[in-house]
């Protein structure tokens, strides 16, 4: 399997772990990425609000870059996925318009086409389930997250609005991480927020609103016995791993619960060492994943 | 006709009782809704049993509640459609019996276990969120929406004296407003709305829309007013968390957030400062991007909320604030080593990585594009179909058009 891969800004910048952990677990996994290097950030929503068409060109350069490969794109954050889904929507709802956006990219050579060799952008999680498949993900396990108990949380750019995101064609997206969890060997746990936001959008705006979204999951994830919550959204990941300690404080109780990165928890799995995957890089400390994992290897 | 289960989370006020549970079994045709349901319930099982409705035809807005965790209107929602989300949410463990893992998230976490539900999980039905109840399903709007409604003004305040008959517009310059027009007051998007949920001051999704309505017509005479009065409050169009609970609980597609964004917008053409520096960040990570191609994390919080528009330095009581207030996680992300070199950054911005060969020119050549024409495209109005000619037939696209 071979892919256009854009891993977006933040995976190269505040969450080098999860650029790392995919570049090893899309090893162990047999898939190739090309990575789009030239490509330009998806804008996560906030460009659009400044200025639409300006957010749906960008997005279009980086969709004519992934169609230069010839190859369907795949990205590692949920908000990537809702930024570019929603300019996608727009482009492909009209052909003047695309006509116009393309406009401005005809002086690089680039133009995006639509539905051009059946293009799609997928993020992980999806390629992961609809691609690559569970039963063969589940062949690759070498260590198996026995006894791990794992909280899923999506990002709201994955799961919202469902007329946006392929849910008519793909209705189960909204429990992959469930699906994937138990492919892997670990137990789902069942906690309030999996679908809620983080909170990250607003933490410029309104910094407690935001903390208390954030502190307010990870504490109900604990309560539900979580040994630890997985995301496949490194802005998620900065509101409930980074941000931690400060969302404790906001909703006023300890927290200290461990968030992996999707690739880190597919490569633990897939028997990567925490050092390897850049779990060492993480605010809250995943020390407790580590003890559970080498308890549950241990022999009896 | 086939059976189903609805769980109830039932109040009664008269009771000394709190909220609690209760199943009742309904049989109906898969295609009848889920208030069709709890209407039989109500006629069969228990006269008690509490519920808002009228037209049934999803034109009133009364019947808001949540099913299966997800807020939306009981006429609406097919009693088959609501037991395959029951179904799929359920748990794959026997014990997990948990309701309402829904799209929003569920509500109640300390659900008895089932009894008597064999394989087949209950559909569960809620009194709509962020509301405080009266009875039953039956919730207080009044708090949470009706006042918010009136706190944005939602009347036409038109340029000087009324005209002696009704008002005439070019039909194009309301389409923009034809969708926000829509709302039926039901609630379904406030009950869904995250940011309330973590901010009960908010003035949330319904209201903000109506605001739109407002905003975008051309009758209206006090537009930048109500853009300033809008963008000023702390808990206005800047306190959106951004997680499209609201599109997808309402049943008439009016989007409440995209109207926020529309909102955003045009107080960001105005120049309007907030107080949450909402306009500052979008500016700031625009012009983040223009300059770098991707995005610079440790930049972006800097130039939001300490740094003016053209990058001079404007100290305020909230730059202070919100400084010391990131202090602990900036030292705290180096001391532990998962972000040094970002940092570094805020001295030397020549460190962020940069797009290769020519790529970044392409990213301004883009700017300068889009700034200049500025398109905003509705799906809403436009549709979302859209058939490609084909390739061989480009020369009589115009002539089919």
């Amino acid at each position: 399997m071979k892919l256009a891969y854009w891993p977006g800004c933040v995976s190269r910048g505040f969450t080098t772990e999860l650029h790392g952990s995919m570049a090893f677990t899309a090893g162990k996994l047999g898939i190739e990425l090309v990575e789009l290097d030239r490509a330009n950030c998806c804008g996560a929503g906030v460009i659009a609000e400044h200025n639409q068409e300006l957010a749906d060109t960008l997005n279009a350069r980086t969709f004519a870059l992934a169609q230069q490969t010839g190859l369907a794109m795949m990205n590692i954050c949920s908000t990537c996925q809702g930024a570019q889904s929603e300019c996608q929507q727009r482009l492909d709802a009209d052909s003047a318009y695309r006509a116009h956006v393309n406009e401005a990219l005809s002086g690089q050579g680039l133009e995006y086409v639509k539905g051009k060799d059946g293009f799609e952008n997928k993020n992980f999680l999806w390629v992961l389930v609809e691609d690559y498949g569970l039963d063969r993900l589940a062949e690759k396990v070498v260590r198996p997250l026995s006894g791990l108990r794992v909280g899923p949380f999506y990002g709201c750019y994955v799961v919202r609005p469902k007329d946006r995101l392929g849910y008519e064609q793909h209705p189960d997206r909204d429990i992959y991480l469930e699906q994937v969890i138990e492919a892997l060997g670990g137990e789902v746990v069942e906690y309030d927020g999996a679908r809620k936001c983080c909170g990250f959008p607003v933490i410029t705006m309104n910094r407690e609103t935001s903390l208390r979204q954030a502190g307010t999951h990870v504490g109900d994830a604990i309560d539900a016995g979580a040994d630890c919550l997985v995301t496949p959204c490194p802005l998620c990941h900065l509101n409930l791993d980074m941000q931690q300690p400060e969302a404790a404080k906001i909703v006023n109780r300890d927290l200290g619960l461990a968030v992996l990165h999707l690739p880190q928890l597919v490569g633990l799995a897939l028997g990567g060492e925490p050092k390897q995957l850049g779990m060492g890089k993480h605010i809250a400390s995943t020390g407790w994943v580590e003890e559970r994992l080498t308890g549950a290897a241990a022999p009896a | 006709m086939a059976e189903y289960t609805l769980k109830v989370r039932r109040y009664q006020p008269e009771t000394s009782e709190g909220p609690y549970w209760e199943e009742f079994k309904v049989e109906l045709d898969p295609s009848l809704s889920v208030l069709d349901g709890l209407l039989q319930a109500k006629d069969r099982d228990d006269g008690s049993l509490s519920v808002r409705c009228s037209c049934r035809a999803a034109i009133c807005g009364s019947c808001g509640m949540k099913i299966n965790g997800q807020s939306g209107l009981g006429c609406k929602t097919q009693i088959g459609e609501a037991q395959a989300m029951a179904d799929k949410f359920t748990g794959p463990s026997p014990d997990s019996a948990t309701p309402g893992r829904g799209s929003e998230g569920g509500s109640i976490s300390d659900s008895p276990a089932l009894t008597g539900a064999e394989d087949v999980a209950p559909i569960v039905v809620e009194p709509m969120g962020n509301m405080p109840v009266i009875k039953d399903l039956i919730t207080d709007m009044e708090s949470t929406h009706w006042e918010k409604i009136r706190r944005v003004t939602p009347w036409l305040l038109p340029h000087g004296e009324a005209p002696e008959r009704e008002y005439v517009v070019e039909p194009e310059s309301m389409i923009d407003i034809t969708q926000s027009m829509a709302c039926i007051q039901c609630g379904a998007c406030v009950s869904s709305c995250l940011s309330m949920e973590a901010d009960p001051d908010f003035v949330g999704p319904a209201a903000l829309a109506k605001a739109y309505r407002f905003v975008g017509d051309p009758r209206d005479a006090e537009t930048k007013e109500r853009l300033h009065d809008l963008a000023e409050d702390p808990h206005g169009i800047y306190d959106c968390t951004h997680c499209f609970s609201c599109i997808d609980a309402c049943p008439k597609g009016v989007a409440p957030m995209d109207q926020i964004m529309r909102l955003r917008r045009k107080a960001g053409e105005e120049g309007i400062e907030d107080p949450n520096s909402g306009h500052h960040h979008e500016l700031a990570f625009a012009q983040i991007i223009e300059k770098k191609g991707t995005l610079d994390e440790a930049t972006l919080p800097k130039e939001s909320v300490a740094y003016g528009i053209k990058g001079k330095l404007k100290p305020s009581k909230r730059t202070i604030k919100e400084t010391l207030a990131a202090m602990p996680t900036i030292f705290r992300t180096i001391r532990t080593g998962k972000v040094r070199s970002k940092w570094l950054q805020l001295l030397f911005p020549g460190l962020h990585h940069k797009l290769p060969g020519g790529a970044q020119d392409e990213v301004k050549a883009i700017y300068r594009h889009a700034e200049e024409h500025r398109e905003e495209f509705n799906i809403y109005i436009s549709g979302a179909d859209d058939v490609e000619p084909e390739p061989d037939e480009n020369e009589t696209e115009e002539a089919t058009a």
